[in-house]
């Protein structure tokens, strides 16, 4: 178990570029949270981060993300305060006041979300996600891998209009009812999702992410400044594999259903010369080819990295021409269980193939079973398993209605334009 | 018809005198700290050999770093508002935010943020805030502001809020300079946003330049129209150039590769533009620079606006050589020294010149001053130029086809005879004024970029081909020489009712 520490700004800025990378292709660009972050940082506020594995089983932690199209985000770029909302109306809701905020989905620009809502609420970040990674759904979730139920979760939008969803019968459900609302909302807005215990997060997330996306931002930093190859650094990092090193040689897209779905070319270059790899996207990165043999499929995560830069690139920016390097890095144990592998497997892509980890030491085990993650020493602490039954239960102290939370408002901490009142 | 084509750079100032299709005289000069000056020189020298007269000539088109450079070096900026039409959205990262403190303490004035803007399906956000732009205006005037930009949420798909914004302005400061966000930029608030501050922080040295230039045409007796080239290959009058200087930034580059085009006779081409610093990559679509779509980052601030897709390494005449690496060249570069730091010219520094010199590819200086660099070092140095040129210039294609690649810029000798995937490697005459050429046949433009709902493609393309076509004759075309180089067309998937975002280019002759 590792102590709290405080998010520094450089910190910040390696959040931003591992979650990036973490995003496999999708998930938007953290950039606008990063800078709402830093700006807050200006005023003062400061991040702390746990370890989940310090909770008591009956602590009480909520998880936020943001919903929307990265194309909103662009113009209405980021709202902290919103997220932070999400979290008060969900204690005047419960009746009960939260120890940590976790984070929803590590990949892309919801991997700051709650370490916005913490620089907002002075929580501290609980480090860890349910995804290890980014997904579209929220079926796609460890929470929907575990069977924990998928409510109350709270939406808020830039007007503080605001919904609870008091219950769902699923998942599926659950993304249904919200994606309607958000497209309401115009199409971005804040949640908080349905709480955990701390016994929930302890044994149903994927643990130490944060530390994770910060590593990796850490290990590009630093190649980058010591003229290190920044991708090999990752590699050797977080016991990747280099899958094919090339050219991008053709890119298509298309949008269908709210997904960017497309395919990605690479001609070989160096020893992969005179080979092709074909990756296909569905937001994110989803299946790789090589000369049409499957290498790599979710959830194991495809990360396409510029080839010197080690820099990240989505699958809404990659373009022809572009040096890249395909990385595969290891699925989140969780994921790779059968009951995951429903959830977030090659079919649930739909693609009829059998998922073929890039890593078989670390395979197998059953649903909800102690992963056998090599090097992290912790499953014994994991209580793998528990908390994996179905049920559809209220969470836990489902209290009464009460008013706004007691924070209230706070002090606007952002610089304040010459027209504030 | 004679035309006038001068290209400011930031190391000389090019200059070129052509007759219809023909160039009649040529020169390079070096650019002045004060610019008009350079000018009038270049111009005296061109009009001298050609014996033309300075009333005969028909038109004057001048491109000019000036603007660009005066954000890189943080001078002749102006301190402008910021008003951004938003609240309760985009609340949380002001206007001038993640901007060089260095600039951001020059250029922001005052910063205003009222209750308005849309959403992306066209909805007003909240019923704009008419009140609170009127209370911001009177702040700018009582802060004697000169200059203002004014940004809104999702104001590319409507301009209403923006629209709105800027009448209020003109009633309550007749006399501030109004640059709105949406005749600049597409979606991404802050980009857009950041590139309309930098033009506010522009008007009035673009005012006073451009009146300069005017001042000197006149004293040189010609009469002229003056033109200014545009980043997407086009000229406007000098007074509309005023009102957008940014769209001056890149058009350097951008007269190489029309110069390029119209010199090599190709309009589906890669060009390289070999300097003494840098080696300047673009591509041509249909005889004009392709577009960039991606941030560009000016004076390390994130723009998102009409420019040309341009990548820039260093590498031209004038960069280094590792005596001991021939495979360590740049990006350092003697730059405008090179006459006395080559070795060739008595100098201690090799550079890549020295390099070209040794392998006999030109003769410059003193070859024997080279002579001892032994076969394989310069065969390796070479090796290593061509590589850098064949991988960037990869770069700049979009598909595998081969294209040629038209070499143009004083360091040309470093190209290459042939290069993989592309045709071939075309040479052309005036090479070394190829972008004071390229401002010399620039053409005029007239662009709509609007959104149409519910007529349907084919009526909306017409309608829009229709506005541009008059919009480039009232900017000076020929009406006779007009043509359409750009169709663009996107579905709006968010807005109701078959929504299409057009973009219609037409351009024509003088």
């Amino acid at each position: 178990m590792s102590e709290p520490f405080t998010l520094t700004e450089t910190d910040l800025e390696d959040v931003a570029t591992g979650a990036w990378i973490l995003g496999t292709g999708g998930g938007g660009d953290p950039y606008f949270s990063m800078l709402e972050t830093k700006l807050l940082y200006e005023r003062g506020a400061r991040v702390s981060v746990i370890d989940p594995l310090s909770l008591d089983d009956d602590d009480l932690i909520c998880c936020v993300g943001k919903m929307g199209a990265p194309l909103v985000t662009q113009e209405k770029l980021g709202d902290g305060e919103a997220i932070a909302e999400t979290i008060r109306r969900m204690e005047a809701y419960l009746g009960r006041r939260f120890k940590g905020v976790m984070i929803w989905e590590i990949g892309g620009a919801n991997g700051f979300q709650a370490i916005l809502a913490s620089a907002i609420l002075g929580l501290p970040v609980v480090d860890c996600d349910a995804m290890g990674r980014a997904f579209p759904q929220a079926d796609m979730t460890t929470f929907a891998i575990c069977d924990l139920p998928a409510y109350p979760w709270t939406m808020v939008d830039i007007r503080r209009n605001s919904i609870i969803f008091t219950e769902a019968e699923d998942w599926s459900w659950m993304e249904r009812m919200t994606r309607r609302a958000c497209t309401v909302f115009g199409s971005v807005a804040a949640t908080c999702k349905a709480p955990r215990t701390g016994r929930e997060v302890k044994t149903c997330t994927v643990l130490h992410t944060l530390s994770k996306a910060l590593r990796l931002g850490r290990i590009v930093r630093e190649a980058r400044r010591t003229h290190h190859d920044p991708v090999q650094a990752i590699l050797h990092a977080e016991r990747g594999v280099a899958l094919f090193r090339g050219k991008v040689s053709d890119v298509q897209r298309r949008t269908s259903e709210g997904w960017l779905r497309g395919t990605l070319q690479i001609d070989g270059l160096d020893a992969h010369a005179g080979h092709v790899f074909q990756l296909e996207f569905q937001n994110e990165y989803a299946i790789g080819r090589e000369d049409g043999e499957v290498r790599v499929t979710v959830p194991d995560l495809i990360c396409v990295l510029d080839s010197v830069s080690g820099e990240a690139i989505g699958t809404e920016t990659v373009r022809y021409g572009q040096r890249v390097t395909v990385v595969g890095l290891p699925a989140p144990a969780i994921l790779r269980t059968p009951k995951g592998l429903q959830h977030v497997g090659p079919r649930a892509f739909g693609y009829d193939l059998e998922f073929r980890s890039l890593f078989p030491a670390a395979d197998g085990g059953a649903a909800c079973a102690p992963p056998p993650l090599e090097g992290l020493g912790r499953e014994a602490d994991q209580g793998w398993g528990e908390g994996c039954e179905h049920r559809r239960t209220p969470p836990p102290n489902l209290g009464p209605l009460r008013g706004p939370s007691p924070q209230g408002e706070g002090e606007n901490p952002i610089p304040i334009p010459d027209n504030a009142t | 018809m004679i035309r006038a084509g001068i290209d400011v750079g930031g190391t000389n100032t090019d200059a070129v005198l052509l007759q219809d299709n023909t160039v009649l005289a040529a020169t390079k000069q070096p650019t002045t700290a004060d610019v008009t000056s350079g000018v009038i020189a270049s111009l005296r020298l061109v009009l001298g050999q050609s014996t033309i007269p300075p009333t005969s000539v028909d038109a004057v088109m001048i491109g000019t770093t000036h603007f660009v450079n005066a954000v890189v070096q943080r001078r002749d900026l102006a301190p402008v508002a910021a008003l951004r039409v938003n609240l309760p959205a985009a609340a949380r990262i002001p206007p001038f935010s993640d901007w060089p403190a260095d600039l951001r303490d020059i250029v922001r004035g005052k910063v205003f943020m009222v209750r308005g803007g849309h959403e992306v399906d066209g909805r007003p956000i909240v019923p704009i805030d008419t009140a609170a732009i009127r209370d911001a205006a009177r702040a700018m005037r009582a802060a004697g502001i000169a200059s203002v930009g004014v940004s809104a949420v999702f104001s590319p798909l409507t301009s209403e809020a923006e629209d709105t914004a800027a009448a209020i302005l003109r009633e309550e400061c007749p006399d501030v300079a109004i640059t709105l966000s949406h005749d600049l930029g597409r979606i991404g608030l802050l980009a857009r946003e950041n590139v309309t501050l930098l033009n506010a922080s522009l008007i009035p040295l673009a005012r006073r330049t451009i009146a300069a230039f005017e001042q000197a045409l006149r004293e040189m007796g010609i009469g002229a129209p003056l033109y200014i080239t545009q980043n997407d290959g086009t000229v406007v009058r000098a007074a509309s150039a005023a009102a957008f200087p940014v769209h001056c930034f890149a058009s350097g580059p951008t007269n190489s590769l029309r110069g390029a085009a119209f010199l090599s006779g190709l309009t589906e081409a890669v060009v390289i533009d070999i300097g003494g610093t840098t080696s300047d990559f673009g591509a041509l679509v249909h005889g004009f620079p392709r577009p960039a779509n991606n941030v560009v980052e000016i004076g390390g601030v994130r723009t998102l606006f009409r420019m040309p897709d341009l990548l820039s390494i260093g590498l031209g005449g004038g960069t280094l050589v590792d005596p001991t690496d021939p495979e360590r060249i740049g990006p350092r570069s003697v730059g405008f020294r090179l006459t006395a730091q080559a070795m060739v010219f008595g100098g201690a520094t090799l550079t890549c010149t020295d390099i070209g010199v040794a392998a006999g590819l030109i003769r410059l200086g003193d070859p024997q001053r080279v002579a001892g660099l032994s076969a394989d070092f310069v065969r390796r140095a070479l090796a290593r130029i061509h590589a850098m040129i064949e991988e960037n210039a990869d770069r700049m294609k979009t598909s595998i086809a081969p294209l040629p690649l038209i070499a143009v810029g004083g360091g040309g000798f470093l190209m290459p005879e042939r290069i993989a995937g592309f045709s071939g490697v075309v040479r052309v005459p005036h090479q070394e004024v190829a972008n004071a050429v390229g401002a010399a046949i620039a053409q005029v433009s007239g662009e709509v970029d609007r959104v149409f709902t519910g007529i349907g493609r084919p009526a909306a393309i017409a309608e829009a081909t229709r506005v541009a076509r008059e919009r480039a004759v009232s900017n000076g075309a020929d009406p006779a020489t007009l043509e359409v180089v750009e169709v663009e067309d996107l579905p709006l998937a968010y807005l109701p009712g078959d929504s299409l975002r057009v973009r219609v280019r037409v351009v024509g002759d003088v």
